[in-house]
């Protein structure tokens, strides 16, 4: 029998040697006249150890990373001869940063072959799906209504609701829409499980088109993610093959059929209307809200238009029932979070946790602090629209709630850690650099607001009228906060006001004859 | 994998344009489709197809500019024989990306956003690549490269240069 090995085809892993480890590891078993069998997998997530390569075992798979083109002759000697080897981790599943997660999203992401419908269903796949057409519509909205699911995109609206909408909405056509413009930097869970586990999204989005009574799907890509765009597209073909999109899809008299699109360099357009309007074929120019996407959406026919992260929890919710998911989370942040770590970080991934997990927690503890071994100063949290977080908010729980309390937000999960060699005037300017750069242009306030955002913060750090330039900033932030047609303007303020908070140090040095005064 | 990593463009014929434009134009909303493939066809935008798609999709030429215009992915021209992407969001900046950007522009000549005279090397800044785990990293015609430093990044210098 040949020996089973997984090798992470996920586009993080590849970017740092996975593909190069899988051609040695066929050529080096070549050689030696060992009968291998290498299955590419999606990522794990634990990313300081990619290329990770698991073995399976009757024991289970056990796991050596992070592994190189060089490792691999002696990695497989080891396997041969039954010897330990320097990069073993021992048993995957009892690696303590893998052990400690709660993966109800994530729970096949790294274990099946991606391109596989077969791995998918024998590991659970489209049960939820099956549960989902002996329920019916009315059912399934009250499952997803139960598991209190809000839209992991960032803006966190209840799901059911969002479905309920749609489901009582009128009209000839509607539409299943998946935000896959997943642009925020610090966030690569919609990247993974589109690498990792698609046929999770394309049942996701099926369940939303049976519960509503939408017959077509979009599901839209940016870019910059080929990867996703070619595993999205495969798992496609091969889901229309099982039969579980098209006419009658899994043999019931439900018709569901879906396609990709890719975006085209756009931040904005991770915005659900500016996405909508890109979709038709248009500049992503934000649409003002109301009408919502929901009554009138793609092409002016009602939408649901949600994040893959939460098309993707869908599955686990109905397969498993509202109370299993709902059981998870704290307060009205209900089930389980995929958060990611980047940036400046020893232990960076995808780490899935029920909400409440405190910031000092996902830092400190699970991230290992700075990749760099200097003091973490700043995190980031929510992508470029999120909130710089200092040390002293560390306790802040991970939720909706509690990190709109202190002017933050989670946004889609991601944490960007920074020592202590950040320059916090540098960041502040970014934020309003990115938005000027992508601001859509419709509304004053970001358009304008931006380029003035960045100006100003220009002469406070070239030391002009420090204070009264300060004073224009906050001014300005709030005009953008208050005056935005959408989240682009509207929380670009949030780095911006949080560095001038958490940090203020970094723009208003005190004057050294003060100092030398005291 | 070669057509991922090695781009080969066809150079511009007006009867392969309206053939690409005709492909995709019964689709809903296919202005993004249409420019998308006439992109991957030639490597750019040709000014003369965008009143062709106009055509096809009975909109008018300004439209269609307007689409081309707004999203930063499509050419006017040809980019360099290799284009090289820094990530520079973030998570990138956290760990170190600014340096190393700063050292991609000295070592080519040119700042981000520009072609070497030459014309070998575009080299220019994208906004997340979503490998922000493996931060920094590095996109150099279509294969990602994670956990960049002064070592890897002049070898991939070098290697677009050739």
């Amino acid at each position: 029998m040949s020996m089973r090995i997984f090798v992470s085809r996920d586009a993080g892993a590849v970017a740092v040697g996975a593909d190069e480890v899988a051609l040695a590891l066929e050529q080096a078993a070549a050689k030696r006249g060992i009968a291998i069998e290498i299955v590419r997998t999606g990522s794990r997530g634990m990313y300081w150890l990619e290329p990770l390569v698991e073995v399976a075992t009757p024991q289970g798979r056990i796991a050596f990373g992070p592994v190189t083109e060089t490792d691999v002759p002696s990695l497989l000697d080891a396997l041969a001869s039954n010897t330990p080897h320097l990069l073993r981790l021992g048993a995957t599943d009892e690696i303590p940063w893998l052990k400690r997660q709660t993966r109800l999203t994530f729970a096949r992401c790294g274990v099946i072959d991606p391109r596989s419908l077969e791995d998918y269903r024998a590991h659970g796949g489209y049960k939820g799906f099956e549960r989902a057409l002996s329920l019916g519509p009315d059912a399934i909205l009250n499952e997803v209504t139960a598991s209190g699911l809000r839209g992991r995109g960032g803006a966190g609206f209840p799901t059911g609701i969002k479905w309920k909408t749609v489901a009582q909405a009128k009209a000839d056509r509607k539409f299943i829409v998946c935000n896959a413009d997943e642009g925020d930097s610090g966030t690569f869970a919609d990247r993974m499980i589109m690498e990792g586990d698609p046929f999770l999204v394309i049942e996701g989005m099926t369940t939303a088109g049976i519960t509503v009574g939408a017959t077509k799907g979009y599901i839209y890509i940016r870019s910059e993610y080929p990867h996703a765009v070619e595993a999205m597209n495969a798992a496609i073909v091969a889901a229309r093959r099982g039969g579980y999109l098209g006419d009658k899809i899994g043999g019931s008299t439900y018709s569901f059929d879906m396609e990709v699109r890719v975006g085209a360099g756009a931040y904005v357009c991770g915005e659900e209307t500016s996405l909508l309007e890109s979709l038709e074929g248009r500049r992503g120019i934000v649409r003002a809200k109301p009408p919502l996407p929901a009554h009138h959406g793609l092409f002016g026919k009602p939408t649901v238009i949600n994040n893959v992260l939460s098309f993707a929890a869908i599955p686990f919710i109905l397969a498993e029932g509202a109370k299993a998911y709902a059981d998870f989370g704290m307060g009205r942040s209900r089930g389980t979070m995929p958060i990611q770590l980047a940036g400046n970080i020893r232990h960076g991934g995808l780490f899935e946790t029920a909400f409440g997990v405190t910031l000092g927690e996902l830092v400190d503890d699970i991230g290992g602090g700075t990749f760099t071994g200097r003091p973490v100063r700043a995190v980031q949290v929510g992508g470029p629209l999120g909130a710089y977080f200092p040390r002293a908010l560390f306790d802040t729980p991970f939720d909706y709630e509690a990190f709109a309390a202190r002017d933050g937000l989670i946004g889609h999960g991601g944490i960007v850690v920074f020592d202590d060699s950040v320059d916090m005037r540098r960041q502040a300017r970014f934020a309003m650099e990115f938005c000027a750069v992508e601001s859509c242009g419709k509304c004053t306030p970001c358009r304008i607001g931006s380029t003035r955002g960045v100006e100003t913060i220009e002469k406070i750090i070239s030391g002009e009228r420090v204070h009264e330039n300060l004073a224009l900033v906050e001014d300005l932030c709030n005009t953008m906060k208050f005056g935005s047609l959408c989240a682009l303007g509207g929380f670009t303020p949030y780095p911006v006001l949080s560095a001038l908070k958490h940090f203020r140090e970094d723009f208003a040095p005190i004057p050294t004859t003060l100092q030398a005064a005291e | 994998m070669t057509t991922l990593y090695e781009p080969r463009y066809e150079p511009w014929d007006e009867a392969r344009g309206a053939e690409i434009i005709a492909e995709h134009a019964g689709q809903e909303g296919a202005t993004l489709v249409i420019l998308h493939a006439l992109q991957e066809a030639f490597g750019y935008v040709p000014e003369a197809a965008i009143p062709m798609a106009a055509q096809a999709l009975n909109l008018s030429r300004a439209e269609v500019h307007g689409v081309f215009t707004f999203y930063h992915d499509f050419r006017h021209k040809p980019a360099g024989r290799h284009v090289l992407k820094l990530c520079r969001a973030e998570a990138c900046q956290a760990a170190g990306g600014d340096a190393l950007a700063a050292r991609a522009e000295t070592k080519l000549g040119v700042s981000l956003g520009n072609t070497t005279a030459d014309d070998r090397v575009t080299l220019e800044p994208i906004y997340c690549l979503g490998l922000c785990a493996t931060a920094p990293s590095a996109m150099l015609d279509g294969r990602l490269i994670g956990r960049l430093d002064e070592k890897r990044l002049d070898a991939l210098v070098a290697e677009a240069q050739r």
